[in-house]
């Protein structure tokens, strides 16, 4: 079953002759294992997908189900918790909270579903872990560099049963060895089963998708579609 | 051209034969330019023929030892310091066929701004995979090559689609600029390029 399914999904902004059609009958979904990255010139859609991707906003026509569950027949309690327990984001400045530890920042939406304690942080030891920095879970954010706070971020994401990662531009705002350490990661973490739906405008980074779509004037373009086998990708490149 | 100084480098590390020097041509460039055998040994005969390289007499299964000239070590040293000018590399077949679309009336630019901007994403995670798949750190000189080989086609790959999306952007802009005029001719020609409204930030 997919991770997150698009059907011809809409967002107008304003009425009568001011309207915006953002998203106009966007249709995607995302497997788990797989990384979809989403590319456009500004103002093309690529952030109310990710919104809407996200339970963040609501479509103005069409449908988004999550794990199966679709959104739009979901109250705003129901909603929330179906946004905790099931999506993790990662944004371009990492949005950890400061004075928290790498280890609490993780904890804190499991805490928030009624995790207890021990457990939130036995299961964010093990999603620090993960992302390859097990060692600096009671450092605080401020103590960090930008790549190793991006994992952190990464982790808090995946924590718990969690496997739909939304990412906007998680590279932005790194350097750009810090930000293919990022990519290696995202991409390690949909090998491992996690579903991804990242938004960028680096196509070197794009380029770690399984699949890249292409948004312009909020309608999907074009798709490189899904990469071939192995085999056949190294007669094409040998 | 590369490949005439390419075989000149690898003898500059020493006398090899035809095969040894094809095996380690592609070696060093992960197999991205394959060799012929029938290439190696006619590159050879030029580079004999201008006394760049020698031909030493056949072992005893008949195979030919090839070494380098002192004329052919400076070629080598010349080679290594000498930039490659623009006029040596091959005309951009994309850049002409963006100016021809550009000028050609009919010719629907961003369908082929985009088009060209698949394949090449396309071209480009495939490369992107290589490079995940290989361990962090290469194993011998020949990896090392093979991985630079590797960044420069990524570098290059990444290059075009920044161009393409300029070139996307450059013709938005362009088609905006012009809409005043095209304003004048009334709605029904404004209605038949709906593709040409303004970006609207969102």
């Amino acid at each position: 079953m997919n991770v997150l399914v698009m059907r011809e999904v809409s967002r107008d902004h304003g009425t009568g002759p001011n309207v915006v059609h953002a998203l106009r009958g966007v249709s995607l979904h995302v497997a788990p294992g797989e990384f979809v990255a989403v590319m456009g010139p500004s103002g093309s859609g690529k952030s109310t997908l990710l919104t809407l991707a996200g339970g963040l906003d609501t479509p103005t026509a069409g449908q988004v189900l999550v794990e199966g569950t679709d959104l739009g027949s979901l109250g705003t309690a129901a909603r929330a918790a179906l946004r905790r327990r099931s999506i993790g984001y990662v944004f371009q400045d990492y949005n950890l909270i400061p004075t928290l530890t790498a280890a609490e920042n993780v904890m804190l939406p499991r805490e928030l579903d009624g995790v207890r304690t021990r457990r939130a942080r036995r299961e964010a030891l093990d999603a620090l872990a993960e992302v390859g920095i097990g060692e600096l879970a009671d450092r605080f954010p401020e103590e960090m560099s930008g790549g190793q706070q991006q994992r952190v971020a990464i982790a808090r994401a995946l924590v718990g049963e969690r496997r739909l990662v939304l990412a906007d531009e998680p590279t932005g705002a790194l350097d750009s060895r810090s930000g293919e350490e990022i990519m290696r990661l995202l991409r390690a973490r949909c090998d491992a089963g996690a579903a991804c739906l990242m938004v960028t405008h680096e196509s070197r980074h794009a380029a770690w998708a399984d699949r890249v779509v292409f948004l312009r004037d909020g309608v999907i373009v074009d798709s490189t579609g899904a990469p071939t086998g192995p085999e056949s990708l190294l007669e094409d490149v040998r | 051209m590369s490949i005439r100084h390419g075989i000149l480098a690898l003898l500059s590390q020493g006398p090899r034969y035809g095969y040894q020097l094809r095996a380690e041509f592609e070696a060093s460039t992960g197999a991205t330019w394959p060799l012929n055998i029938g290439q190696v040994y006619s590159t050879l005969a030029r580079l004999e023929r201008d006394g760049l390289v020698a031909k030493a007499d056949a072992d005893a299964e008949g195979r030919f030892v090839y070494r380098i000239t002192p004329d052919g070590e400076e070629e080598v040293r010349r080679w290594f310091a000498t930039p490659i000018a623009p006029a040596d590399r091959p005309r951009d077949e994309l850049a002409i066929k963006l100016a021809m679309a550009v000028t050609t009336p009919g010719v629907d630019v961003r369908a082929v701004v985009q088009t060209q901007r698949t394949a090449t994403l396309r071209a480009l995670r495939d490369l992107t995979r290589l490079k995940a798949d290989a361990p962090p750190l290469p194993a011998d000189a020949a990896d090392a090559s093979w991985r630079l080989v590797l960044e420069s086609m990524i570098f290059q790959a990444e290059a075009e689609v920044r161009w393409l999306d300029h070139c996307e952007a450059f013709m938005t802009r362009l088609a905006l600029e012009r809409r005043p005029a095209a304003a004048q001719t009334g709605p029904e020609a404004e209605a038949a390029r709906p593709d040409e409204r303004p970006e609207v930030r969102r």
